[in-house]
């Protein structure tokens, strides 16, 4: 075995260990070793993503000196590394980016704190992405939870107390069902690896043996999940978290926390019950319907907020739609489709929320869009990053985007008559409304207004972090072919 | 003889102690509960008085007439569903290769291959020993989160704490707890350190020593408890429990998938130091289990050490 297939494990390690030492650190010195630490991450999940795309195959890693079944497992392939380095990345970068808002929203006495939950939740995402093992899943899903809750409220106003109290109900509802998932999935299959668990669950098929308890547990399963990464109709938490919490906070649920749910999700769906399953046809027509609602209810909630942020987090509402669109019309190009869009999807949210952070900051302090007016003159660059991604939502060519509404509507094409039709009128209706009110944002932000002071401080960590997001964007809209031939032989290794 | 019926007069009416430590008790003119419900009230009647907006109070009402049917509807349609699906698991104690290929060899080999009795320790801390690290976790990431909600900072925000119901100077509290409390440290550490021989170990002894801490604490006030933990040990406890957890498996992690030669041996089933890693690490979980509880209470009586 080579000395890369440890680094998963590395990185699962070094963000625990990370995060004990933050404990006794200061502030400053947490945020300096959490940033390290972070960058080691991506360093870590490229060198992977490298290594398995040379390679071509992937491979499992014992956690212990037992091995399969027996023991706990990771597992590394094509798409788990592509899924850690785009989320190690944007961890890094929204950490980077939100580091003014920071020290502006958090006691000096707790920040340390917040860098403990930091580090947790890479651990968590890292190990969520790796994980061959579902009760592992499990356990670094409830560390993902309470970390996203802890640094909702760490910013401690009311609202944002009240946002995690309710964030971490529906929250918990989703672990319930995901958990009693598991138990029945452990209970008719004997395994807690996902190889061992396809293998008893295709033998069941085979038979027809239990076929209503695998129907329901897919279904919890699914439905789990999905709560918990904010499909319709349970995103009206959105709104209240993503507006009020720090904006590093609000960034990194909505572009990684929701993200690593719906990856655990589908390498569940392809892994342990297997996207061929009478079972899983029947989740995925459900996630579709819900997933179609949810871009129209979210787009249209987005045009009648009154603030940025909440504009950006009903978007969010809808961008997960988009996700379960791709589950749910399945097949090869639709669960790709709903890969390039987690891609795209988280590295332009975390800009989005970034930049409209920075133009508030220069208009005074108020999301309001009234307040807004003339914003661009007085931060030119944070308007140019809300511009941008702005743009890659609508679905401006160049932009990343583009090309994941582009596999959406091949997806739909190439499916059954009904759905594709469905799917490619909600895509132009969303578009449409996607445009409307991103552009009405952009448009005000331009608008010429006498109040101009700018913003007198320079923010380099904002100025890389932005930059990072706005190359990464231009990769994925520009390079789109190279990121669809890796997801493919992702997919491919992950049946 | 007199005056102790007093006092037992006295302690059955809730008065505060008239011997004992009164001058630590603060003058509250009535039960806090009173005062919740009177707060209530006010909140009730400022709501009241806030004009209705575009929305009518009656289409409000019917709302959430028409959410709670809908729960209702939602709840029995759940219970139904999982009802049916129990009743059509495989049945308890049902023999099939795959269902029980792992519990026939945990059963099988758990001790040669652990070195513990305790089987349920065996699985935990060896052979899912990655997913009892996560759970260790998850415990400190709770008290995290703890901390950052009611941890109180600066020292002019202090909050009134209650003391109406403070037992300090309880003396049937007092002379229990005198005799209670040695048997109840025993008894968590006996747990802690079987854990590998008998039912226990790191989580539930932890639970046993943490509830004594905090019995100490609320029989002998915070003075006593401090004393025992400090912010300092319980800092340096719960960090240096947890680093020693994650290195130590980390070795272990690192020499299993590598085949490399590991210095921990099983030793002899049924000997105190036996079970490779399982006892330092039941200790080490141990350690985290108490401060945690511990600290949680302090954070919800105080806001701080």
């Amino acid at each position: 075995m080579d000395f890369i297939c440890n680094f998963p494990f590395f990185s699962i390690v070094l963000c625990l260990l990370s995060a004990v030492v933050c404990s006794v650190l200061s502030g400053k010195a947490a945020r300096r070793l959490t940033l390290c630490v972070e960058f080691v991450l991506v360093c870590l999940a490229l060198t992977l993503l490298v290594y398995t795309v040379r390679t071509g195959e992937s491979f499992n890693y014992t956690m212990g000196h037992v091995g399969a079944p027996w023991g706990n497992e990771l597992r590394i392939g094509v798409l788990e590394a592509l899924m850690a380095s785009a989320f190690m990345i944007v961890l890094f970068a929204s950490v980077l980016g939100g580091g003014t808002y920071i020290v502006r929203d958090i006691t000096e006495k707790k920040r340390n704190l917040y860098y403990i939950l930091l580090n947790l939740m890479g651990a968590a995402l890292s190990a969520l992405v790796y994980t061959n093992d579902i009760f592992t899943g499990y356990v670094f899903l409830e560390i993902l939870t309470l970390t996203s809750g802890g640094i909702l409220m760490i910013k401690s106003t009311g609202k944002t107390t009240l946002a995690a109290t309710r964030y971490l109900i529906i929250n918990l509802l989703g672990s319930g069902l995901f958990l009693l998932g598991v138990i029945l999935m452990y209970d008719l299959t004997g395994h807690l690896l996902m190889e061992f668990m396809h293998g008893t669950v295709s033998e069941l098929e085979a038979t027809g043996e239990y076929a209503m308890p695998l129907r329901v547990t897919t279904g919890l399963i699914c439905a789990g999940l999905s709560i918990k990464s904010g499909l319709f109709p349970f995103h009206r938490w959105m709104p209240d978290t993503y507006g009020n919490a720090t904006p590093t906070s609000a960034s990194l649920l909505s572009g990684v926390v929701s993200k690593g749910y719906i990856f655990l999700l589908i390498k569940i769906l392809y892994r342990v019950i297997g996207t061929d399953s009478p079972a899983v046809g029947a989740a995925q027509n459900v996630l579709f319907v819900f997933g179609l609602c949810g871009i129209i209810m979210g787009s249209v909630s987005a045009l009648r907020q009154e603030s940025v942020n909440r504009m950006i987090a009903y978007s969010s509402a809808a961008q997960i739609g988009y996700i379960f669109v791709g589950i749910g019309l399945g097949g090869h190009m639709g669960f790709c489709a709903a890969i390039f869009h987690i891609l795209t999807h988280a590295v332009t949210k975390p800009l989005l929320f970034l930049s409209a952070a920075k133009l508030t900051e220069a208009s005074g302090g108020s999301p309001v869009f009234s307040n807004l007016t003339g914003a661009a003159r007085r931060a030119p660059f944070s308007a140019f990053m809300f511009t941008v991604g702005a743009l890659s939502m609508v679905g401006f060519p160049a932009f990343a985007g583009f090309i994941s509404k582009l596999f959406f509507s091949v997806a739909a094409v190439t499916h059954s008559s009904a759905q594709s039709v469905v799917t490619l009128c909600v895509l132009a209706v969303s578009t449409l409304l996607n445009a409307f009110y991103f552009f009405r944002t952009v448009i005000r932000i331009y608008t010429p207004s006498e109040d101009v002071s700018p913003l007198v401080y320079k923010d380099w960590g904002f100025m890389v972090s932005s930059s990072l997001f706005l190359i990464l964007n231009l990769v994925f809209g520009l390079w789109s072919q190279s990121i669809y031939r890796i997801i493919v032989s992702g997919l491919r290794m992950l049946a | 003889m007199k005056l102790d019926k007093e006092r037992f007069n006295a302690w059955l009416n809730d008065d505060p102690d008239r011997l004992n430590g009164m001058e630590e008790m603060a003058e509250i003119p009535y039960p806090p509960r009173e005062r919740i419900k009177e707060k209530r009230q006010e909140l009730q009647e400022r709501i009241d008085a806030q004009p209705v907006g575009q929305i009518s109070f009656l289409s409000r009402k019917f709302w959430q007439r028409v959410y709670s049917v809908f729960a209702v509807i939602c709840c029995a349609v759940m219970t139904v569903v999982l009802l049916s699906t129990v009743a059509e698991l495989p049945r308890f104690g049902e023999y099939r290769d795959t269902i029980n290929e792992l519990t026939e060899r945990y059963i099988v080999s758990g001790l040669k291959e652990t070195g513990a009795v305790n089987i349920v320790a065996g699985i935990i801390l060896d052979y899912r020993a990655f997913d009892t690290l996560g759970e260790s976790f998850v415990l400190f990431c709770a008290l995290n989160c703890v901390l950052i909600l009611l941890r109180i900072d600066s020292s002019d925000d202090v909050r009134h704490h209650e003391l109406y119901f403070n037992l300090a100077h309880d003396d049937i509290l007092r002379k229990s707890a005198l005799f209670s409390i040695p048997i109840v440290f025993v008894y968590g550490i006996y747990v802690l350190l079987n854990g590998h021989l008998s039912p226990g170990g790191g989580f539930s002894g932890g639970a046993v020593i943490g509830a004594g801490i905090i019995l100490l604490s609320i029989a002998y006030g915070e003075r006593a408890s401090g004393a025992l933990i400090s912010e300092k040990v319980f800092k340096t406890v719960c960090c240096c429990a947890l680093a020693f957890y994650g290195v130590a498996k980390s070795y272990s992690f690192f020499t299993g998938a590598n085949h490399l030669h590991s210095i921990i041996k099983p030793g002899t089933p049924g000997e105190i130091l036996s079970g490779g890693l399982i006892l330092p690490l039941n200790i080490a979980v141990g350690m985290v289990v108490a401060c945690t509880i511990y600290g949680m209470y302090r954070m919800f009586k105080k806001g701080r050490f």
